[in-house]
């Protein structure tokens, strides 16, 4: 045993660091780390420098500054003595709005595309091909501008709809105009109604002071304001999704144990819908028609032009590319899966939408994500059609009347950053909840 | 060790940005061609003929500065620019001045460090709406989508303007006057709002400009005018002067027609010290002595300027107004050349 006698300590020496591969891949490692950082840091500093000179060094000062500009949609009260921040924030919001109503809406068309264009009916088939080729292969930006166009040129104008015998009329009883400036829909209202509730009044404490006095509460209150009506509709409905489970678990316990199953539907169905009727009735729920009140139509909900035309381009043009990710989804399941389910005794309906989409659904998920962060990047494009996103407020009218390119120009990064890596951590943990799990 | 280095790297950055301050008339005679910012497309101020040649009112003062400076009118390359993209293409360098309908503020002038070299044209801002809208004044206009170009002081006023009438609006932002009027047309916005100088040149380019009108409202001050970058005094100095002269060879009878021959030498010393006879007026700007005969021989003087791209035998149709010399009752007024 003792003639084996552990090798000679080698000294470290600093030729080491390039010739001995234990510590050769940590040299360079360390070596392009420091490179880039100098590169960076040469970059930051030229452009501090040059900013400086040029007598913009940069501060961020303006966006406590009223705006002087107005916004047509605002998700948020918002006048043009607000300041850039809150304009930013309406915009924000704005992105947020058509992301989300984008997103949705591309992954049904993207589903039902996906799954038609893998039909054994070759018309179909075609059809669902030839969309999917038409849409992705030409820019987004002609799809937003050619629906907008489509908008603008031949829906009537709102004083068309004026007079005896209008030459345009409204749809469903009298409550939907198709306009040229957009579309009107009946808003739901409250005669009843709870009111709302402001959030981070000290933000604003000028404008809270009625309300805080038992008065009136001023729209420009707080930061934003929630419904408390909406809230206590949400809630009655969460309690009755919640009750009709426990109602289908008995059942489940029944039917294991005696093998006949009660009905649930019907329980199932009131305990949802009736609790939520009566909240309704007790607010005074009404819907509020559109009607035509000087030069536009008034009252509703108004969907302007820009965010129809940008939704639908970006819903119909993403959802080409989450068509072929599903189809591919699709057929990455083992065609045993179906030929299973089928010698099981189920129809193509069932087995489409019992064994083979949940399966896919784990191979669709991963690349769906990141086709929504495409979406919500994309949305940045309203700008050529006046949507006013957070490219239209912060980095469009704000950027050019104060003149703060540089500033502007990196928050609207860091908003559409902060977007992303939250959407992108939301779906990854999701994705990881339901992924395979290997024992 | 480290810190040095980084030190050292931050000194030459330091040096690096620096160094790149050249003068902008070295830039433009090296270069052969001035870069010009002009409008999209604004007929009468600035727009490309059936031959793409950009013709206007604010092109003239671009080719005049071209004449002067490099003692070619065609060596010009005209920019187009929005609204919004204007300030960044001069800032930016893009760009050796603007003559695009750029009004004169306070916050452009200081904050955005540029320099108005001068007024080419005293405008405010009106509202257009089609005749059978039955508006007449520019009160009524509560309720109404208003379209509007992004990036201008326009959209300020416009604001300002309807909240101090206590009345509501729908703004529809758009980029260029070409958008704008094709969504006026189609009458996605009741209204068009912009200088009234751009209202008669837009409804100028209408097929059926009868059919619409400009309302009496005039709601701001609009002096346009050329604008350089702040920090090249010199090259300041040329384009002011140059426009100074316009303007001075109007007042003073210098015409297109007559310049050669009043340059051999007049009995009026003013003409001559602009016409290079006497004194020395281009060296000291840096040019040569011929400067303004050039500038003068382009498109003739500020009023032959007017009078062919927007006076009132052209479609737009605009009178002098303010925009009169001073000895006629309007604003136009260029310091003494001595
Ligand atoms: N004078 C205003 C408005 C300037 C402006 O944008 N004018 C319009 C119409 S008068 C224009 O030149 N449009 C031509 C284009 O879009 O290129 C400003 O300086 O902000």
């Amino acid at each position: 045993m003792t003639t084996l006698t552990d090798p000679p300590k080698e000294s470290f020496r600093l030729s080491m660091l390039l010739y001995d591969s234990r510590y050769r891949s940590m040299t360079i490692q360390i070596i392009v780390l420091m490179g880039f950082m100098l590169g960076a840091a040469w970059l930051i500093n030229n452009a501090r420098i040059n900013l400086a000179e040029a007598g913009k060094p940069i501060t961020f000062g303006f966006l406590w500054e009223p705006s002087g500009y107005d916004i047509n949609q605002r998700l948020i009260d918002y006048s043009s003595r607000s300041t850039h921040a809150r304009a930013a924030v309406v915009g924000i919001l704005n992105t947020l709005l058509v992301a989300v109503m984008g997103c949705l809406t591309a992954t049904i068309i993207g589903v039902l595309i996906g799954v038609l264009r893998l039909s054994k009916n070759w018309m179909v088939s075609r059809l669902a091909a030839v969309y999917v080729e038409g849409l992705r292969n030409v820019p987004v930006l002609l799809w937003i501008v050619l629906t907008m166009a489509i908008m603008a040129e031949f829906m009537p104008q709102p004083r068309e709809f004026r007079g005896e015998n209008p030459s345009a009329r409204m749809y469903l009883f009298d409550s939907v105009a198709i306009t040229n400036r957009g579309v009107y829909i009946p808003e739901p209202k409250f005669t009843n109604g709870l009111g709302d509730i402001p959030v981070a009044m000290s933000l604003r404490p000028d404008q809270c002071e009625s309300y805080l006095e038992g008065g009136e509460l001023a729209d420009s209150c707080g930061l934003f304001q929630i419904s408390l009506d909406l809230w206590l509709i949400i809630a009655v409905l969460l309690a009755g999704i919640f009750v009709a489970k426990l109602n289908t678990m008995r059942a489940n316990r029944i039917q294991a144990a005696t093998g006949e199953r009660p009905n649930t539907l019907w329980v199932n169905l009131a305990v949802i819908v009736l609790p939520t009727l009566a909240v309704l009735w007790y607010l005074g729920f009404y819907l509020e028609r559109p009607v035509l009140k000087g030069f536009n139509f008034r009252g509703g909900i108004h969907m302007r032009n820009s965010l129809i035309a940008l939704w639908l381009a970006l819903s119909l043009y993403t959802g080409a590319f989450i068509a072929e990710i599903v189809r591919a989804g699709i057929l990455a399941i083992p065609k045993g899966q179906s030929e299973a389910a089928a010698a099981l005794g189920l129809r193509q309906g069932k087995i489409m939408r019992l064994v083979i989409l949940p399966q896919a659904w784990r191979v669709i998920f991963p690349p769906l994500i990141s086709q929504f962060l495409n979406l919500t990047k994309n949305s940045s494009l309203a700008i050529a059609v006046g949507y006013m996103d957070v490219t239209g407020t912060l980095g469009g009218i704000t950027l050019n009347q104060t003149g703060r390119e540089m500033e502007t120009v990196l928050l609207l990064m860091l908003v559409y950053l902060i977007i992303s890596l939250t959407v992108s951590a939301v779906m990854n943990a999701y994705n990881k909840r339901n992924a395979l799990k290997e024992r | 060790m480290k810190k040095s280095v980084f030190l050292g790297a931050l000194t030459i950055a330091g040096l690096a940005a620096t160094a790149s301050m050249a003068s902008t008339l070295d830039d433009v005679k090296a270069r052969g061609k001035l870069n010009c910012g002009v409008s999209t497309g604004l007929v009468g101020f600035a727009a490309p003929d059936a031959n793409g040649r950009w013709n206007g009112f604010d092109v003239a003062v671009c080719r005049a500065v071209a004449a002067a400076v490099l003692g070619d009118s065609d060596a010009v390359n005209f920019v187009p620019t929005t609204g919004k993209t204007r300030f960044t293409a001069l800032a930016s360098g893009e760009v050796d001045m603007l003559a695009r309908n750029t009004t004169w503020t306070f916050t452009r002038d200081v904050d955005l460090k540029f320099e108005f070299v001068g007024v080419n044209y005293y405008d405010g801002q009106g509202f257009m709406v089609p005749k059978s809208l039955g508006v007449s004044s520019a009160k009524e206009l509560d309720g109404a989508t208003v379209c509007i170009q992004t990036g201008t002081t326009t959209e300020l006023n416009l604001a300002d303007f309807f909240r101090s009438n206590n009345m509501s609006y729908e703004p529809v932002p758009i980029e260029t006057n070409a958008e704008a009027q094709q969504q006026f047309l189609a009458g996605a916005c009741d209204t068009l709002t912009t200088d009234a100088s751009g209202l008669a040149a837009t409804r100028a380019a209408f097929e059926n400009p009868d059919d619409f009108v400009v309302l009496p409202e005039i709601i701001s001050k609009e002096p346009l005018g050329p604008l350089v970058r702040h920090g090249d005094n010199q090259w300041g100095d040329i384009v002011r002067w140059v426009l100074n002269g316009l303007i001075s060879a109007e007042e003073l009878g210098i015409t297109s027609a007559n310049v050669d021959e009043l340059a051999k030498g007049t009995n009026n010393p003013e003409i001559n010290r602009m016409l290079g006879t006497e004194g020395n007026l281009g060296e000291m700007l840096g040019l040569d002595k011929d400067w303004l005969i050039r500038a003068i021989k382009v498109n003739g003087n500020y009023g032959e300027i007017f009078e062919a791209n927007i006076g009132e035998k052209t479609p737009l149709g605009l009178s002098r107004g303010l925009n009169a010399q001073w000895t006629e009752g309007g604003l136009i007024y260029s310091p003494p050349f001595r």
